[in-house]
């Protein structure tokens, strides 16, 4: 058994930690945020050139052939330095579904951009009655003559407003929840019947509601076979989700961190918060709660490529964790800081909101616990 | 800017960490598989599986197969009796001993003292005592808490004045579990009451026969009779008893507390104990159906896995830093908070699952009776453990200590 980094994913580490500190300081990020698209196109632009883009594809798609172990350091690392830049949603949602379904037409014209940088792409697939089943879906396709025309809608869909082009997950047969009859388009955001809107969502993110009237698509927009997008969907859904828990427990590291830092810092009763033991009890469950994390987060990338139970099993282990640990460090942090922690100039709300977001993103953890005890 | 990175952009090759056996650890595992099927006496092992209290005599015995086998010293240096296991093939080993349920040996003498003389103590001790701890003939318990010392062990008065070339011992030792099989003690005493209180204390090993040394049971709330106190009334003990120098106890304490403290968790019996626990739901009858068409109750049981699982790469990962050189140190306290957090949420489980069939009181005679019992075999045992195993988070440095280590050790506060 071996459970380190190797010489590469230890100098990918270094390489993000560096970036962070050096471009990404709070007042760079707000800076961000409040920006049009919400993030920074130099920044994604610095991603593509230093291979963090590339690293989830294999070399023949212009990537770098890593693996799950090495985007759990990616997104481990982005956590810590909460990074506002569409890393999950452009490369683990959308890059993953172009590159197992892409033709190299589409590759070229979309895949191969997103990769170096120049180009946002969003995956729209919730709907307001989904919730957490990504079977469940109403977004019509019907075949035209010169193609197939999209009537829905879609929520939630991150970085639509900075994406040219967005995937579009609509049924083109079965019922409202069958896994059978999903099919996957490639839409120009600005195509007619198209329209966006956008909103900022809590955690610093930019995400839009999508409404698909009437949209006419081309025969080649269609990705992969039609009917058969379903387990395409949920091979990506696994990944990001590898990705946010990765993240989440940078964050958690992170909020530990801080944490400490503030009751060393602090004082009443002519002595440091830290010095209490009632406190110091508190951060050490905190600290039990992110190695917990930690461990099933390396056991979980260590088993995506296992076979489908097993990885499942691992993801809905993981992924329950996360919304459990996620919620008790999350509260404990806030209160532990007192009344400056529930301010917006203290960075650990930001990193608070962003955890809390993350707990019921692809799914909670009542929804993984079910999932764990179906298998 | 970020020129170091252009190197791993040209060469960068996804790697995998690797959790999985090697072919020569399946061979391992294999080995010690059939080890167990052909060693494993059968009648201990039904007393075993149906909750039946072990004699002392079945534990000595399982104890001395081992030995035999040269598997019972596992952390041992290899010249001493060790096996020079791997941290894969150590950990594959305690999974197969718990998947077989296989007795727990007493680990005083093994894993505690024998360390101890092997580190600390003078040839003579070596050589009278480490054999006899390998192959079973000297039971050990241990003396360390005291009525007026729980938590804070260091302030333990129990007395050793030298006088010529004895010391003479007098005070009591408590919670001393199965002192009423043991042949020997090791006890922290204290041999200078002047300066710091941890400084005055040595590490004394005595004969239980020595006249003056008295023990009287404690009954636990679960009716067993498995600790006791231990008196000593003017006990003497040849200086020579004494490990290391006078004054060096504390040393030695700290040294056990850090030492051979991986697998204090228990997660290979509690891997097996869950799936006992998920076997048995089938077989309670709740209505037409079974306890397993209960999903609350179902929801606890994948909670609890879940947090095994999280607590289980825990370990194995200290176990992977540890083999890199690493000491294991403050995450042992992580591992017992956690270990013993899920025993004893498992014992709550098990009494929850047989519902009213944990009411009936169950001796460990009435347990060990061949007369039926009162409900289903698998109720018996649930109650008197449940009520056992609230010493786990109280025992070993309670849970409250653990996080205070923890809180110094690891968070610096």
């Amino acid at each position: 058994m071996d459970f380190s980094l190797t010489e590469e994913q230890q100098l990918l580490q270094d390489s993000i930690n560096q970036f962070i500190e050096r471009e990404y300081t709070f007042d760079d990020r707000k800076k961000f945020l409040d920006s049009e698209k919400g993030f920074n196109e130099e920044n994604w632009k610095t991603f593509g050139s230093l291979g963090w883009l590339g690293m989830p594809f294999s070399e023949d798609d212009g990537g770098y052939n890593g693996g799950p172990v090495d985007v759990m350091v990616i997104m481990e690392n982005l956590g810590k330095g909460l990074i506002v830049e569409p890393y999950v949603p452009s490369i683990l949602l959308s890059g993953k579904i172009l590159a197992d379904l892409g033709s190299d037409d589409q590759k070229s014209n979309y895949l191969h951009p997103m990769i170096s940088g120049e180009k946002i792409i969003s995956f729209a697939y919730i709907e307001p009655q989904s919730r957490f089943n990504l079977s469940d879906c109403l977004t019509k396709a019907t075949v035209s003559d010169d193609g197939y025309v999209l009537d829905g809608y879609k929520a939630l869909v991150h970085n639509a407003s900075a994406s040219d082009t967005l995937i579009v997950s609509a049924r083109t047969s079965g019922n409202q929840c069958d896994e059978k009859g999903i099919s996957l388009f490639l839409v120009d955001a600005n195509a007619k019947g198209v329209s966006l809107r956008n909103y900022s969502t809590i955690d610093g993110g930019k995400a839009s509601e999508l409404t698909l009237e009437n949209v006419t698509v081309s025969k080649d927009s269609l990705l992969g076979e039609i009917d058969e997008g379903f387990s395409t969907i949920d091979n990506a859904i696994d990944l990001a989700t590898l990705g946010i828990c990765a993240e989440a427990v940078g964050i958690m590291g992170k909020m530990n961190e801080m944490t400490l830092e503030y009751t060393k810092t602090r004082e009443q009763f002519e002595q440091k918060l830290s010095q209490f033991q009632a406190l110091q009890h508190r951060m050490v469950d905190n600290f039990m709660h992110y190695e917990q994390s930690k461990s099933l987060l390396v056991m979980c990338a260590a088993k995506m490529n296992d076979n489908t139970e097993d990885k499942k099993k691992a993801l809905a282990s993981l992924k329950y964790q996360i919304g459990l640990s996620g919620k008790h460090i999350g509260e404990e942090s806030i209160q532990l800081h007192g009344g400056m922690g529930v301010t917006d100039e203290m960075h650990i709300g930001h990193y608070f909101k962003r955890l809390t977001t993350i707990r019921t993103l692809y799914g909670n953890s009542d929804y993984h616990l079910s999932n764990y005890a179906s298998l | 800017m970020y020129n170091d990175v252009v190197y791993f952009a040209l060469n960068y090759r996804g790697v995998l960490m690797n959790l999985s056996f090697s072919k020569e650890d399946q061979e391992f595992q294999q080995e010690v598989r059939s080890f167990i099927e052909q060693n494993y006496p059968s009648e201990i092992k039904e007393k075993q599986d149906q909750g039946i209290p072990l004699s002392k005599e079945d534990t000595v015995k399982w104890h001395k197969i081992l030995n035999d086998k040269g598997w019972l010293a596992v952390n041992w240096p290899e010249e001493l009796g060790g096996t020079g296991w791997t941290i894969t093939q150590k950990h594959i080993f305690q999974n197969e001993l718990a998947a077989a349920n296989t007795p727990t040996l007493m680990p005083f003498g093994v894993n505690m003292c024998g360390p101890v003389i092997y580190t600390f103590g003078s040839d003579e001790q070596k050589e009278f005592h480490l054999p006899k701890i390998l192959n079973g003939d000297i039971w050990w318990c241990q003396g360390y808490s005291e009525p007026g010392s729980g938590s804070d062990l260091a302030s333990l008065k129990t007395k050793a004045e030298k006088k010529g070339d004895v010391y003479v011992v007098n005070g009591a030792k408590t919670w001393t579990t199965l002192a009423q099989h043991a042949d020997w003690i090791f006890c922290l005493v204290r041999t200078d009451g002047s300066g710091k209180k941890q400084e005055g204390i040595s590490f004394l090993l005595i004969d239980m026969k020595t006249p003056g040394v008295e023990v009287k049971p404690i009954i636990t709330i679960d009716g067993t009779h498995e600790v006791n106190m231990v008196y000593f009334d003017n006990v003497e003990v040849p200086v020579t008893n004494l490990v290391g120098e006078e004054g060096f106890g504390w040393s030695i304490a700290k040294f056990l507390l850090a030492h051979e403290r991986t697998g204090i968790a228990g997660i290979p019996s509690l891997k097996r104990e869950l799936d006992r626990l998920r076997d048995i739901t089938t077989q309670i009858q709740v209505g037409e159906g079974s306890l397993k068409d209960d999903a609350m109750f179902m929801s606890k049981l994948d909670r609890l896995e879940i947090k095994l699982t999280a607590a289980e790469y825990t370990e194995l990962r200290t176990l992977a830093a540890m083999s890199a050189g690493g000491h294991p140190g403050p995450e042992s306290s992580i591992l017992k908070i956690l270990g013993t957090d899920l025993q004893q949420e498992l014992s709550d489980l098990f009494v929850e699952a047989v519902g009213y069939y944990a009411h009936p009181f169950m001796t460990e005679e009435d347990l060990a009776s061949n007369e039926s019992r009162i409900g289903p075999d698998f109720a018996a045992p649930v109650m008197p453990h449940y009520l056992n195993y609230r010493k786990v988070s109280i025992y070993g440095g309670s849970n409250e200590i653990q996080r205070n280590v923890i809180a110094k050790a690891v968070l610096g506060l």
